[in-house]
C-alpha cells in the first residue's frame, strides 16, 4: 500500500537467484562420500553472507514496513451510521464518505462532496504529487455541495459513480455520478487525489472512489525496471568463464586421481584399503570430481556479490554526504537513490539533457517590453549604447507603488516616466497583463501579495504590471480586482480562453467598470500575428523587429493584443461556448472552435520578452563534460529555435563550429537526403561502400555495435522530433545514430517524452555504451528510466522526475562532479576491489591444485580447514573494503581539473575480460610461488633441534602465512592512499591473522574439542623457525617484485595518456602547489537565433469560466447565493 | 519531499574529513628513485643471504642408506623378499656396514625416510580419531567414524589407536654398534629415543586415558590394537612416560608428513662417548625388518645427519636466495636501462615541444 514499495520485488529475486546458486553450491560437502571440507568450512561463510545479506534486506524492508505503517496506520475520520468516527488507513473503502480537516493528507482518491468554503471549493497542495508548490483548487458538484456538513444528509447520500478504470493518468478523471435520477460529469477538477494536502480549507467531505494500488499515486509509480551495471553482466559472464576453468581443472584433477590410484593407491591398500563401495580407480575419480569441485569453489567467491554491494553502498553515501553537492537554497543535499549503479558514474560516454529547468533555472524574468511601437527596458551607457546590464545600474524605483513587490528589479526608467504620464497605451498594456492570467492571489498580511502562478512566465508578468502600478489584487469568481494606480476597479470576467500548447496563446473577456466588453489576449507572436486586424500592420512590423531584437538576446516573447467586443456579439458566442463546454463528445475539439471564433481581429498592444535564466556553472560544466569526452545531447521539447540558444549559451553549441546541420524533413527520403548530406560533409568517405563500418554493417546485420567515426571537424546537428518518427519508422535508426555520434553536440527539439526515451534506446542499442539522462520534468521520466543512469533535478516542474531518477540534486552543475569525482572514483575503486578480490582468491585456491600432484590427487586442502573458512570472510575483507572505500588515486580537485582522467572509464579500461585473464595469470602465478617455495623449504629439513617439520600442519601453516603477507602486500602495493583506516585495516588484518592463529592453535581451544581444532601447538613450533621464515620472504619478493617491475615499466613501454597526466599530476603535487587556474569560460553573449516560447500547459480558465472563482471570501453572501444558483443551474441544465 | 519547512541547511551534510573524503593520507609514489634501489637492495640482500644458508647447508653432513632390499642391493634384500605378501610380515634382520675416516661431529641423528609413502593423502590424513588419542575414555571406546575401516575389529572391539595412520605405524627397529678398531668388537651405540617428538605433542595433544587402578593395560581394556600391530598400545616401550598413546614413536608417526618423501626423526646420539659425534671407526646398523614397502614401490632409507644454525641440510633455501638475488639485480638493470632510454625519449619529446 506504500510507495516504498517497488524495486524490492526484483532485488530480492535477483538475490534469491544468487543464494540458490549458492546453495546448490555448498549443500555438496554436506554429502559424506565427497565432502572435502568440514561442513563448518562452507556453512559458516555461507551463513555470514546469507546473514548480511539478510540485514540489509531486513532493514531495506523494516523501512519500507514502517513507512507502510505508519502510512496505513494514520487515523481518518469516517462517516459511519450518522456518525463520524475514526478509523484506520488502510480500513478505507471505496464508497466510504471521509471527513478532512485543513492540512491533512488526502487518503485516497476521493471525490469532492462538500466544503466549508463557499461552492464547496477545496485548496490542495500537490507538491507531493508533481512537485509544484502552488495551491491548486477543486471544487465540489452543486448537488452536492448543498450537502455541506450536515451528516444526515451525508449518510443518506446514495450517489452511485460510475468512472474509468483505475489510470495513471493524474490530470485527467471522467465519470458520472447518478444521483436523485440525474447525471452529473465528474472530471478530475472534483477528484482530489491522495498525496495532496489540504489547504486553507477547515473541513471537507469526499467519497472514496480509488484506494490503495488503484490511486493515480500509486498507478503513477510505474513499473520501474532493475537497473544493472555492465560490470554485474561482465561478473556474470566471469563467474560462467571461473566456472569452465574449474570444471576444467576438476576434471584433470580427477583424471590425475584415477591413473595415481590405478598405479599407485592401487599398491597402497596394505596401508589405505579403497572403500567398499570403490570397485576400481575410474569409479573413485567421480567422487573426486566433485570433491575438488568443493575445495577450488572458493574461485568463485560467494563473499563477491556482498561484498559489491557494501561497495557500491559505501560509495552511494559518499554522495549523499558531498557538501559540495548540497544546495543550500533548497536545503537539499544530493541523493544517491539507487545504490547499485555507482561504478557506472565513471562510464558515461553519453549524456541526455532536458532543457527547462534543467540547463536553465526555469525563472522568468520580466525583462524588455515593447509598447506600441517603443521598445523599453535596454539599458544605454553614457555614450548612449546599449549595454548589458552590470551589477552597479540603478534600479527602477518603484516606492510610489505600496503594493509593488520588493524582489522585482527593472533598469530602464522611461517605462515608469510613460506608466507616471498616464501614457494610454502603457495603460492598456499593463491593464492586459493585469487581467489576462490565471494567476491566484493571496493576502495573507494587508499589502503583501503572493502570486500563485501555474508558470513562472504568467508569474513574471503579472508581476511587473504589479510593479508598474496595476496590481492585481484579487479575483472571485466572476470579477477581478485590480489596483490601477492606487484605484481599486472591479472587472467582471466574463470567460476565460485558456492557454493550451496548440493554442499557444489564452485570452480572457471582461465587462470593464464603464461597461464595455473586452478581450485581452496574450500569446505566441506566430500565431498571434496571424489574429491582428489588418489595421495594424504597420505597428505589427515594427514590433516583430523588437521580438527579433529579444530572440538574440535569447528572451522568451509573448505578443499582447485586445478586442473591444460588441455585447450581442459576445451573449451570442456565450452560448455557443456553454454548449460546447457541456458537450460530451469532442468537447476539447468543440470549444477550441468556439475559441477561435472570437479571437481574431485583435488589436496589438505590445510585446514582452522574459529572461529565461540559465543555471549557475552550466556552461562551464559543459566545457568540462566536452573535455572529458562525454557527448551531451540536449532533448526538449521546446521549439529549435530556444533550444539552438540554449545550446549556444551553455557552450554546446560554438560560435566557431565547423558547421550545424538542421534536419527538419517531414518524410523519410528527405531525412535521409538531409542525414547523408551532413555525414557526406563530415566524413565523406564514410558514404563509399569501401568504408569499414560499411562492410562491418553489411556483413554482421545483427547485434551490432557501431564504433566510433572521427569526422574532419566540430559540427553540431539539430533533430526534429517529427524528422526522428520519420526516421525511426523509415528504418533510418543506423544513419541517423551514425551521423548524430559524429557531431560534437546534437539538439533534439520538439521531442515528446516516448521520443526522448526512443532516442536513449537507440543509443544504448547500438553503441553500447553508458548513457545517462537528466531532467527534472514528468516529461524526462521516460528517458530517466530507460537511460543506464538517470539523474533527476529537484526544479521548478515538480518532483516526477526526481522520484523515478536514481541520483537526484538539485543543480546541473552537480553534475559533473557526481561524475568525474565521485563516478571516477566509484570506478577505480570498483575496478581495483574487482581484479585484486579475483586475484586473492585465484591465489588462494589453486594451491591447491599444485598440491594435488603430490598427495594423489586425493582433495587434501593444503589449507586449515579454519583459515579457508576466515580468509575471504575475516583476513582478507578488511583490507580490500578500505581500498575500495578510500582509496582516490588523485584528489578531487585534479579530477575536475583534468577531465581527461575520466577517459578509461569510458572505455572499460580497468577492469574487462582481459584484466580478468590477467588477474587470472597472476593468481596462477602467485599460487605456484606459493606451493612450491615451501615445499621446497620443508622438504627434508629440520629443526635446529632435529625434529623434523616437514609434517602437514606445519606445511599448512607455512603456506597460508606466506599467502597472507602476500596478499597483503599486493594490496599495500594497490592502495595509493593510505587513510589511518588503510593502515588499521591492512596490517590490523595481519595481526589480526595471527591472534585468531594463536587462539585457534591453542591448547585449550584444541583440548577442548580435539576433533574441530588440530592444529595444536603448530603456530608456537613453526613460527619460531629461522627458514619459515625465509620462505615466507622469498614468496613475498618472488610475488611483489615482478607487480613492481611490471608497474614501473607498462607507462614507459605503452604509456596511455593517462598516464602523461598522472605524471604531471605528480610533478604538482610534490612538492604541493596549486593547479594552474583555470580560465573562465566567456558566456557566448550574442545568438541570432530567435526565442518564442511560453511554457505552461493548461491554465486555471476551465476552473474560473465555469463559475467558480478561488478567493471568494470577498463578495456579499447575496452575491454568493445567486452566484451558487447559477452555477448550479448552469451544470444542472448540462 | 518539501524542504521549505525545514531550517535553512538543515540537511546539509556534515563537514568531516570521512564525509567529504578528505582524510588524511599518505600516497606513495612509485618512482624511479624507489623502485631500481629497492630492486639493487634487495637483489644484493638475497645474494648474500643466499650464500650464508648455501654454505651453512653444505657444511652439514648427511649419511644415507637405501635398505628396502631391492634384489642386489644388500642384505636387506633378504628381508625384502619375504615382505612381497600383504599380510604381517615376519621378523626379519638385516645390517648395514659403513666406517667413517673422520669424526662425525655431533649431535648426529637418525633418521628414517620414506619415499613414495602418502602420508598426505586426505583418506588417511583423516582416519585418526583426535579425540581418543587425547585420552577422552568415551572416545577410547568410541573411536570416530573417520577412522574406518580401521574403527572396530571384525569382534566388534574398539581399536586403540584407531585409523590407517595409527595402523601403518612405522616398525622397524634400528641399533647402532661402533668398532673403534677393527678387530675389536661392536659395542652398541646409545640411542636416545626419547625427545623426538615435539614437546606440545607428546605432552599436550596426545594424551593416555586415565589409569585404571594405577594399570594403563586396565584403562584400554576392551580395545583391540590396530589388525597390523603385534602388541598393544600400552606395551610400545616399557618405559611408562613413554607408552601408550604418548610414545614418542608413535606420536612421531601420527605428525603426517605433507609430501609423499618424509624423514622421521628415529633417535638422538649424544650421550657418553658419542656427545661430540660418531667417532672414527667401523660401524653397523641393526635393522629389524618389519616393514613392507616395496608393494607400492617405497624406499626406506636410514640416514645420519647433523645440523647447522638453521636446521637441517636443504640447499633449496639457499639455491632459491641466490637466484632470485640475481635475478632482481638483472631485473635492476632491465629497468635502469630501459628508464635512461625512455627518459631521453621524453626530455627530447619535451624539447620539441
Amino acid at each position: 500500500m506504500s510507495l516504498f514499495e517497488r524495486q524490492g520485488g526484483e532485488q530480492e529475486r535477483y538475490l534469491q537467484a544468487n543464494n540458490r546458486k549458492l546453495n546448490t553450491m555448498f549443500g555438496y560437502p554436506l554429502i559424506p562420500q565427497i565432502s572435502s571440507l568440514a561442513w563448518y568450512t562452507t556453512v559458516i561463510p555461507l551463513m555470514v553472507v546469507l546473514s548480511i545479506t539478510a540485514v540489509k534486506d531486513a532493514i531495506d524492508d523494516m523501512e519500507r514496513h514502517q513507512n507502510d505503517n505508519q502510512v496505513n496506520n494514520r487515523s481518518v475520520m469516517v462517516l459511519m451510521n450518522g456518525r463520524i468516527k475514526e478509523d484506520k488507513w488502510m480500513n478505507i473503502q471505496v464508497g466510504d464518505i471521509l471527513k478532512l480537516r485543513n492540512n491533512q493528507p488526502v487518503t485516497a482518491d476521493i471525490l469532492l462532496l462538500s466544503s466549508s468554503e463557499p461552492y464547496s471549493l477545496t485548496y490542495i497542495e500537490t507538491a507531493e504529487l508533481d512537485g509544484e508548490t502552488n495551491l491548486k483548487v477543486k471544487h465540489a458538484l452543486p448537488v452536492t455541495s448543498n450537502l455541506e456538513d450536515n451528516l444526515e444528509l451525508l449518510s443518506a447520500f446514495d450517489g452511485k459513480v460510475t468512472c474509468e478504470s483505475p489510470n495513471n493518468k493524474l490530470d485527467k478523471f471522467t465519470g458520472i455520478l447518478t444521483y436523485k435520477g440525474k447525471n452529473y460529469i465528474l472530471d478530475h477538477e472534483k477528484l482530489l487525489l491522495r498525496g495532496c494536502i489540504i489547504r486553507n480549507t477547515d473541513w471537507c467531505f469526499g467519497l472514496v472512489i480509488y484506494t490503495g494500488p488503484d490511486t493515480k499515486l500509486m498507478q503513477n509509480c510505474g513499473k520501474t525496471t532493475f537497473k544493472r551495471t555492465h560490470l554485474d553482466h561482465l561478473l556474470n559472464i566471469l563467474v560462467v568463464w571461473i566456472f569452465l576453468f574449474l570444471g576444467g581443472m576438476c576434471f584433470i584433477l580427477a583424471i590425475g586421481h584415477g591413473i595415481w590410484e590405478n598405479k599407485k593407491g592401487y599398491y597402497f591398500q596394505n596401508y589405505l584399503p579403497w572403500k567398499e563401495y570403490v570397485p576400481s580407480s575410474a569409479v573413485s575419480a567421480i567422487p573426486i570430481f566433485w570433491s575438488y569441485f568443493i575445495i577450488l569453489n572458493t574461485m568463485v567467491p560467494i563473499s563477491l556479490y556482498v561484498s559489491v554491494e557494501i561497495i557500491r553502498l559505501g560509495n552511494s553515501c559518499y554522495i549523499n554526504w558531498d557538501r559540495k553537492m548540497f544546495y543550500a537554497p533548497h536545503n537539499s543535499p544530493a541523493h544517491a537513490r539507487t545504490t547499485t549503479l555507482n561504478e557506472e558514474l565513471g562510464q558515461v560516454k553519453y549524456v541526455f539533457s532536458d532543457k527547462t529547468g534543467t540547463l536553465t533555472q526555469n525563472i522568468m524574468v520580466f525583462n524588455k517590453c515593447s509598447i506600441n511601437g517603443i521598445v523599453y527596458g535596454r539599458v544605454y551607457d553614457k555614450k548612449g549604447m546599449k549595454v548589458e546590464v552590470p551589477e552597479e545600474t540603478e534600479k527602477v524605483d518603484f516606492s510610489y507603488n505600496k503594493l509593488a513587490d520588493p524582489k522585482f528589479s527593472f533598469y530602464d526608467e522611461t517605462l515608469v516616466e510613460a506608466v507616471k504620464k498616464g501614457d494610454h497605451w502603457v495603460h492598456l498594456f499593463f491593464l492586459s497583463l493585469s487581467l489576462c492570467h490565471t494567476v491566484m492571489s493571496e493576502e495573507k498580511v494587508e499589502g503583501n501579495l503572493v502570486y500563485q502562478a501555474q508558470s513562472p512566465d504568467e508569474g513574471a508578468l503579472v508581476t511587473a504590471a504589479r510593479n508598474f502600478g496595476f496590481v492585481f489584487h484579487y479575483r472571485t469568481s466572476e470579477t477581478i480586482a485590480v489596483v490601477e494606480m492606487g484605484e481599486t476597479k472591479v472587472y467582471q470576467l466574463l470567460a476565460i480562453l485558456d492557454f493550451s500548447n496548440v493554442r499557444k496563446r489564452m485570452s480572457v473577456i471582461v465587462r470593464t467598470p464603464e461597461n464595455r466588453v473586452m478581450l485581452f489576449c496574450k500569446g505566441a507572436d506566430t500565431i498571434l500575428c496571424q489574429l491582428l486586424h489588418p489595421s495594424c500592420i504597420s505597428l505589427r512590423d515594427v514590433t516583430m523587429e523588437h521580438l527579433d531584437d529579444f530572440a538574440i538576446e535569447g528572451l522568451r516573447t509573448l505578443m499582447v493584443a485586445y478586442r473591444e467586443l460588441d455585447n450581442s456579439f459576445f451573449q451570442a458566442w456565450s452560448k455557443k461556448h456553454n454548449e460546447a463546454c457541456l458537450s460530451l463528445e469532442n468537447r476539447e475539439d468543440k470549444i477550441s472552435n468556439v475559441y477561435e471564433e472570437i479571437e481574431k481581429d485583435l488589436m496589438l498592444l505590445g510585446a514582452t520578452a522574459i529572461e529565461d535564466k540559465l543555471q549557475d556553472g552550466v556552461p562551464e560544466t559543459v566545457a568540462t563534460l566536452n573535455k572529458a569526452q562525454i557527448k551531451m545531447w540536449i532533448l526538449t521539447g521546446d521549439k529549435q529555435e530556444t533550444a539552438m540558444n540554449i545550446a549556444y549559451a551553455c557552450n554546446i553549441f560554438e560560435e566557431e563550429m565547423d558547421g550545424i546541420f538542421i534536419v527538419e524533413g517531414k518524410n523519410d527520403e528527405v531525412v535521409l537526403q538531409e542525414l547523408r548530406s551532413a555525414r557526406d560533409k563530415m566524413k565523406p568517405e564514410s558514404l563509399l561502400e569501401s568504408d569499414p563500418i560499411n562492410i562491418y554493417l553489411t556483413t554482421k546485420p545483427q547485434m551490432l555495435r557501431i564504433p566510433e567515426e572521427v569526422p574532419n571537424g566540430n559540427y553540431g546537428l539539430i533533430i526534429n522530433g517529427y524528422s526522428l518518427a520519420y526516421a525511426l519508422e523509415g528504418n533510418l535508426e543506423l544513419e541517423l545514430l551514425r551521423t548524430a555520434c559524429m557531431c560534437k553536440g546534437v539538439i533534439w527539439c520538439r521531442m515528446t517524452p516516448l521520443q526522448k526515451a526512443q532516442v536513449v534506446e537507440l543509443v544504448k542499442r547500438y553503441k553500447k555504451v553508458v548513457t545517462l539522462a537528466i531532467g527534472d520534468g514528468a516529461n524526462d521520466v521516460s528517458m530517466i528510466k530507460a537511460a543506464h543512469i538517470g539523474v533527476g533535478i529537484h526544479g521548478q516542474e515538480g518532483t516526477q522526475a526526481m522520484l523515478n531518477s536514481d541520483y537526484a540534486f538539485s543543480q546541473f552543475r552537480y553534475l559533473q562532479r557526481l561524475l568525474l569525482v565521485h563516478g571516477r572514483w566509484s570506478y577505480n575503486r570498483m575496478c581495483k576491489f574487482l581484479s585484486y578480490f579475483f586475484y586473492k582468491n585465484f591465489a588462494f585456491t589453486l594451491v591447491h591444485f599444485w598440491y594435488a600432484f603430490f598427495n594423489g590427487f586425493s582433495a587434501q586442502t593444503v589449507y586449515d580447514t579454519w583459515f579457508i573458512t576466515f580468509y575471504n570472510l575475516v583476513y582478507t575483507s578488511l583490507p580490500v573494503l578500505g581500498l575500495s572505500l578510500f582509496d582516490q588515486d588523485v584528489n578531487e580537485t585534479w579530477s575536475l581539473h583534468f577531465p581527461e582522467l575520466y577517459k578509461p572509464g569510458q572505455h572499460n579500461l580497468y577492469f574487462n575480460k582481459k584484466e580478468f585473464v590477467k588477474c587470472l595469470v597472476h593468481g596462477i602465478y602467485s599460487s605456484f610461488v606459493l606451493f612450491f617455495i615451501p615445499m621446497g623449504t620443508i622438504y627434508n629439513s629440520v629443526r635446529i633441534d632435529g625434529k623434523d617439520i616437514s609434517d602437514y600442519q606445519s606445511f599448512s601453516l607455512i603456506v597460508q602465512t606466506s599467502l597472507l603477507f602476500v596478499v597483503t602486500m599486493q594490496i599495500a602495493l594497490e592502495t595509493t592512499y593510505w587513510t589511518m583506516i588503510n593502515h588499521i585495516f591492512t596490517w590490523g588484518s595481519l595481526i589480526f591473522y595471527f591472534c585468531i592463529l594463536f587462539f585457534l592453535y591453542s591448547d585449550d581451544l584444541c583440548l577442548m574439542f580435539p576433533s574441530v581444532f588440530q592444529y595444536l601447538g603448530v603456530a608456537r613450533n613453526t613460527l619460531i623457525l629461522p627458514q619459515m621464515w625465509l620462505s615466507i620472504v622469498l614468496s613475498m619478493v618472488l610475488c611483489i617484485l615482478p607487480v613492481i617491475g611490471y608497474q614501473f615499466l607498462k607507462p614507459l613501454f605503452w604509456p596511455v595518456n593517462v598516464d602523461k597526466i598522472m605524471d604531471r599530476i605528480h610533478y604538482w603535487m610534490n612538492p604541493p602547489v596549486l593547479p594552474p587556474t583555470q580560465t573562465k569560460l566567456k558566456h557566448a553573449s550574442s545568438h541570432r537565433h530567435s526565442a518564442y516560447a511560453f511554457s505552461h500547459v493548461w491554465g486555471f480558465g476551465a476552473l474560473i469560466t465555469s463559475g467558480k472563482t478561488l478567493n471568494a471570501k470577498r463578495p456579499s453572501a447575496k452575491v454568493r447565493r445567486s452566484q451558487q444558483k447559477e452555477a448550479i443551474d448552469l451544470l444542472s441544465n448540462g | 519531499m518539501t524542504w521549505s519547512a525545514t531550517a535553512r541547511g538543515a540537511h546539509q551534510p556534515d563537514n568531516t574529513a570521512f564525509t567529504q573524503q578528505r582524510l588524511p593520507a599518505w600516497q606513495p609514489l612509485l618512482s624511479a628513485s624507489i623502485a631500481l634501489p629497492l630492486f639493487f637492495c634487495a637483489g644484493l640482500a638475497f645474494i648474500g643471504l643466499g650464500l650464508g644458508l648455501f654454505y651453512s647447508s653444505n657444511g652439514i653432513k648427511e649419511l644415507e642408506y637405501d635398505y628396502t632390499g631391492n634384489p642386489g642391493t644388500g642384505n636387506c634384500s633378504v628381508c625384502a623378499l619375504a615382505d612381497q605378501g600383504r599380510a604381517p610380515p615376519i621378523r626379519c634382520s638385516c645390517a648395514w656396514y659403513f666406517s667413517l675416516p673422520e669424526l662425525f661431529p655431533g649431535p648426529v641423528y637418525l633418521y628414517y625416510e620414506l619415499t613414495n609413502f602418502y602420508q598426505n593423502n586426505r583418506r588417511y590424513g583423516v582416519s585418526r580419531d583426535d579425540s581418543q588419542l587425547s585420552g577422552l575414555p568415551s572416545a577410547l571406546r568410541h573411536p570416530a567414524n573417520e577412522c574406518a575401516p580401521y574403527q572396530r575389529r571384525a569382534t566388534g572391539l574398539p581399536i586403540a589407536p584407531c585409523g590407517a595412520i595409527a595402523n601403518s605405524l612405522f616398525n622397524d627397529t634400528f641399533s647402532l654398534w661402533h668398532q673403534r678398531r677393527p678387530g675389536e668388537p661392536y659395542v652398541e651405540v646409545p640411542l636416545e629415543r626419547t625427545g623426538i617428538a615435539w614437546w606440545t605433542d607428546c605432552h599436550v595433544k596426545f594424551r593416555n586415558p586415565p589409569l585404571v587402578n594405577g594399570s594403563l593395560a586396565l584403562a584400554f581394556r576392551g580395545t583391540a590394537p590396530p589388525p597390523n600391530w603385534h602388541r598393544p598400545v600400552y606395551e610400545l616401550s616399557p618405559d611408562p612416560n613413554n607408552t601408550g598413546f604418548i610414545n614418542q614413536d608413535f606420536v612421531v608417526w601420527m605428525r603426517t608428513a605433507a609430501l609423499p618423501t618424509f624423514r622421521k626423526l628415529y633417535a638422538r646420539i649424544r650421550q657418553g662417548n658419542y656427545s661430540a659425534g660418531l667417532p672414527r671407526g667401523a660401524y653397523r646398523v641393526n635393522i629389524t625388518y618389519n616393514y613392507p614397502v616395496r608393494a607400492f614401490g617405497g624406499h626406506k632409507r636410514i640416514v645420519f645427519s647433523n645440523i647447522s644454525w638453521m636446521g637441517g641440510k636443504n640447499p633449496f633455501l639457499g639455491i632459491a636466495y641466490l637466484v632470485v638475488g640475481s635475478l632482481c639485480i638483472l631485473m635492476g638493470f632491465v629497468m635502469l636501462v630501459v628508464y635512461i632510454r625512455y627518459q631521453d625519449q621524453n626530455d627530447e619529446e619535451e624539447d620539441e615541444e
